[in-house]
């Protein structure tokens, strides 16, 4: 069974069309991987059969020759995206138990590109986290364990996005990108994950952290196959007011292009930050690639990155507060009854969010207050400014920035949870690219000492997925990594 | 001068600033594609977005943004092509997204003006000091189970529009002046219908006194008057309110009050500790709303005739004094209905039935112009007849009252009621010698007091049943009596 699980997307379709198996043998593969995978409790809720269903109607497409673009597909959700008619809780008991009534854009796409839902993954609560283990439902854990044979993070939020795919359970998973919560993960798993330009995919039915910020993008097991799922979800939406009306490219072909004359900037700000040696060393490796690949390597810096983390801590939280205003306990949300409405807002409130949700609403309620507003918020946009600008002057140069995607592999489960400062630190690299609102890419180069898969960063200019992906296809094939953890979940 | 009000101490004068929320004319919301129709079942008119649904986003309706600009240039106002939308961040149960979004540091529209008229002679003007856009709230219902509160939410994200006023109003009749003019104003550019009892149009008025010539003084914001005679009310209670305490040596607490219609008096809703921090910030789902100039150009080449312009053009057009104006361009249906009427018709007749008879009818009736039983043409062959003295003023009201029954064509009800005038000098000397023939001690009495006269033209009418001509039967008796 577990052959089926292991394929990529593209090896995927072309088997289903040569009628080597049929998409009902395939979502029931997937199936039982999502079923015996339940102790990295990657999934929220299981929908097999609402997958099983749709793959019938998936093998006539094929029998008819009529099949979609990712016919029969099955498809890991973060449960941030709203589901019609499914489950979405955001993680969170406050939406324990709330279905909405309506499918987020980026989701429809998929579907209507023949893909199947599988089932909604589990990330952290209301994508705030970097290690999956704020959420209510329970702490994933990383296919991949250390050599101490110890649990480690999937990284976060979308660590069941990131856990699931690596375990082969679904070809592929759809993620949310606030501070690096698709990038982080993905290098933590050994997966592929890109975080489009702002404005590429519409937020439209995407549970809001915070809106400037948050981009939704695919977590994959190859290069090629997270062009083949951008296609898909990228699209302008009227619905989403920053939505672009940008053209959208073949991001597939990106992936067969040469990178040869490429301009790649190396930040000297990433090299420096306090990153583990192993990391460094696939750093160094990676240059060589590119460089037998035929790109020029450029020094270049980025001299505000060092305020994004801070800058970032107070936008996020700010919006955040606002966002999650709307889960009082008046509507669609977990409510706790009171004598009087000021009670019932505050027990529903206290008891509906997480530590790590309350700990953001009480920083972002904080720097909006007034006498504040100025000292923080407004300066943090001022920051944002500069950091966008130090951008905007690298790209009149290169072609695309290469460096890692953060300062560590993945930690053990429990590690960090106690030390807010210290979990934030992890999204060192990544956070900078979402207040810029730049496209951006994890891959997989390796494992390190620990046995833990290393992920590589490439960042694009505004609108430009397709020379990371050129870059990305490129370093793919030089690393040779090889997504196939030890299959200590599975009892047999 | 400023009307000033007496206090045991002197006289104190009135500082006045107003904020109005004036529902948009629209047929959608302001971020949504709801309807906006007043009066539906609870919570029909309600769609994802208006509901704070998870993902839900907001998108601009610039059916809206339309009708701010115009509203603006109806108010001599700068409007802003670039303006942002910003969260005004409270919990409250109508508040269904936990926020409104709102214009907080730049609105779409910035400073302009009202003119209002202080009496015939003077007028006033007051500055606005800006207008922004906003979304509504919904609305709790308390009334309607035991246990709980209800929550209604079809007016959830209808599109308002925020009209600040500058402190320039100084008593509770300028401040109704002012109110009046507003929706007048806005119900020529069909940007509010001004219908206060629906809500559409709501204001809260901010209230200090003080010494004439001293500081402003600690004011008070009465929240959400809802018409033109509770404003007055309210304000005038507020004054007297503040007034005493000052006298009494005691301090005014800057603070929100509410207005008890019932009572007529406001009474405290929060302190200035209990207001809350709105933590305004730009609403990241929304770009800033920005438009070129040509869209301005565009709007203002196709604005109508404002009340102030129609006033003077009646003025000269029409020979009518300031008082007639006034009332008959306060509507931009009224404006029109005269208009329609005294084509071809002399307009000082026109104007004095319209703003006499026909409105004291319409009052009575309690219809609008609007639902008017008499048609345009009906009143304006009225006007005819008595213009071309076919029939007396008085004989008229008869007519008028028959076509108000069933708004009959005038000329017909003359005719079928033989009421048309005796012009005839013949028929009529014939009359007047008779009478005076038979009455030489009423002869004798008006040389010694020619205001006797009043008497054989009374005579006359009852021979003619009325239907004299009157200036006629004066100057024939005149002739005869002198």
């Amino acid at each position: 069974m577990t052959e089926f699980s292991t394929l990529s997307i593209k090896e995927t379709i072309s088997s289903l069309k040569n009628k080597d198996f049929s998409v009902s043998e395939l979502v029931d593969s997937h199936i039982s991987s999502m079923e015996s995978g339940r102790e990295l409790n990657a999934f929220i809720t299981e929908t097999a059969d609402i997958a099983r269903k749709k793959a019938l109607d998936c093998n006539q497409n094929y029998l008819k020759g009529e099949e979609k673009p990712l016919e029969g597909i099955p498809l890991g959700i973060k449960d941030m995206f709203c589901t019609k008619g499914v489950k979405t809780t955001a993680s969170s008991k406050m939406l324990e138990n709330f279905i909405p009534p309506y499918e987020s854009t980026v989701t429809q796409n998929l579907w209507n590109d023949g893909a199947i839902l599988l089932g909604k993954l589990n990330n952290d609560e209301f994508a705030m986290g970097s290690s999956n283990e704020t959420s209510f439902f329970g702490e994933v854990k990383n296919p991949w364990k250390n050599t101490k044979d110890n649990f480690t993070v999937p990284g976060g939020s979308s660590g069941g996005s990131a856990a699931s795919v690596a375990a082969g359970m679904g070809l592929a998973s759809l993620g949310t990108d606030t501070g690096g919560s698709i990038r982080q993960p993905a290098s933590f798993t050994g997966t592929v994950g890109l975080k489009p330009t702002y404005g590429r995919c519409s937020r439209w039915g995407i549970i809001a952290f915070a809106s400037s910020l948050d981009q939704a993008g695919p977590i994959t097991r190859t290069v090629k196959d997270c062009a083949l799922l951008l296609n898909s979800i990228c699209s302008y939406d009227s619905k989403d007011s920053t939505s672009s009306q940008k053209k959208i490219p073949d991001f597939e072909k990106s992936t067969d292009e040469s990178i040869k004359g490429m301009k790649i900037g190396i930040p000297k700000e990433y090299e420096t930050d306090g990153i583990s040696e192993d990391i460094a060393e696939y750093l160094e490796k990676g240059k060589e690639w590119l460089k037998e690949s035929g790109a020029e390597i450029v020094e270049i810096s980025l001299p505000h990155i060092k305020y994004a983390l801070p800058c970032y801590y107070i936008i996020a939280p700010a919006e955040a507060s606002s966002n999650l205003a709307r889960y009082d306990g008046v509507k669609f949300t977990h409510r706790v009854d009171a004598e009087n409405i000021i009670d019932m807002y505050e027990e529903t409130r206290s008891q509906g969010f997480g530590d790590e949700v309350k700990r953001r609403i009480m920083i972002g309620t904080y720097v909006l207050s007034s006498g504040y507003y100025d000292a923080y918020y407004l300066k943090a946009q001022k920051v944002r400014a500069m950091i966008s600008r130090d951008f905007k002057e690298v790209f009149s140069k290169v072609d695309a920035i290469y460096g890692p995607s953060t300062p560590s592999t993945a930690f053990e489960l429990g590690d960090k949870k106690k030390d807010p400062l210290e979990m934030y630190l992890n999204d060192v690299f990544t956070v900078p690219v979402n207040l810029a609102g730049l496209p951006a890419m994890s891959v997989p180069v390796g494992l390190d000492k620990e046995n833990l898969p290393v992920g590589m960063q490439l960042i694009g200019n505004s609108f430009d997925e397709e020379s990371i992906l050129s870059i990305a296809s490129c370093i793919e094939k030089s690393a040779k990594f090889d997504l196939n953890p030890n299959r200590w979940w599975i009892n047999e | 001068m400023n009307k000033l009000i007496k206090g045991e101490t002197g006289d104190w004068e009135v500082v006045i600033g107003i904020e109005v929320h004036a529902q948009i004319v629209s047929n959608s919301k302001l971020f949504s594609s709801a309807s906006t129709k007043f009066g539906g079942e609870h919570n029909t008119q309600v769609s994802f977005v208006d509901a704070g649904m998870p993902g839900m986003l907001p998108v601009i309706n610039w059916v809206c943004v339309e009708q701010a600009i115009r509203t603006g240039l109806g108010l001599n106002a700068k409007i802003n092509n670039y303006s942002i939308f910003d969260r005004k961040n409270y919990f409250y149960p109508d508040l269904p997204q936990g926020y409104q979004i709102s214009q907080f540091k730049q609105p779409i529209v910035g400073e302009g003006s009202v003119t209002i008229d202080i009496d015939d002679k003077k007028s006033k003007t007051i500055r606005i000091e800006r207008l922004h856009l906003e979304q509504d709230a919904g609305k709790s219902l308390h009334d309607q189970h035991p246990e709980f509160s209800f929550v209604d939410l079809n007016r959830s994200g209808v599109a308002l529009m925020e009209i600040v006023s500058m402190p320039d109003i100084s008593s509770a009749d300028e401040a109704q002046s002012y109110i009046k003019k507003l929706r007048s104003i806005m119900r020529y550019l069909g940007t509010c219908d001004g219908n206060m009892e629906e809500g559409s149009l709501r204001a809260d008025i901010n209230v200090s006194v003080r010494k004439p010539g001293d500081e402003l003084g600690t004011r008070c914001e009465i929240k959400n008057v809802n018409s033109i005679k509770f404003i007055g009310q309210a304000i005038d209670y507020e004054a007297r309110r503040q007034i005493e305490l000052i006298e009494d040596s005691k301090e005014i607490d800057q603070e929100t009050r509410l207005f008890d219609p019932k009572k007529g008096e406001t009474r405290s809703m929060r302190s200035k500790e209990e207001a809350h921090d709105y933590r305004y910030f730009p609403d990241p789902d929304l770009l800033p709303l920005s438009f070129s100039e040509n869209i301005i150009e565009e709007i203002k080449s196709e604005l109508p005739e404002l009340p102030d312009d129609k006033k003077e053009r009646f003025q000269k057009e029409y020979s009518l004094s300031p008082y007639d104006s006034n009332i008959l361009v306060s509507e931009i249906e009224i404006a029109d209905f005269f208009e329609a009427v005294t084509k071809g018709r002399d307009p000082k007749i026109a104007a004095n039935w319209i703003t006499g008879e026909f409105f004291a009818a319409m009052n009575k009736l309690g219809f609008n112009i609007a639902d008017s039983p008499i048609t345009i043409d009906n009143l304006s062959k009225l006007i005819k007849l008595i213009e071309e003295n076919v029939i007396s003023t008085r004989i008229a009201k008869d007519v008028f009252e028959i076509m108000l029954e069933n708004n009959e064509d005038p000329e017909e009800i003359v005719e079928r009621e033989g009421l048309k005038q005796v012009s005839d000098s013949g028929e009529l000397e014939k009359i007047i010698d008779n009478i005076i023939a038979n009455n030489p001690d009423q002869v004798e009495a008006v040389k010694l007091k020619p205001k006797l006269i009043g008497w054989f033209v009374g005579q006359v009418m009852k021979e003619t049943n009325g239907k004299a001509n009157p200036k006629l039967v004066n100057d024939l008796l005149n002739d005869k009596l002198n």
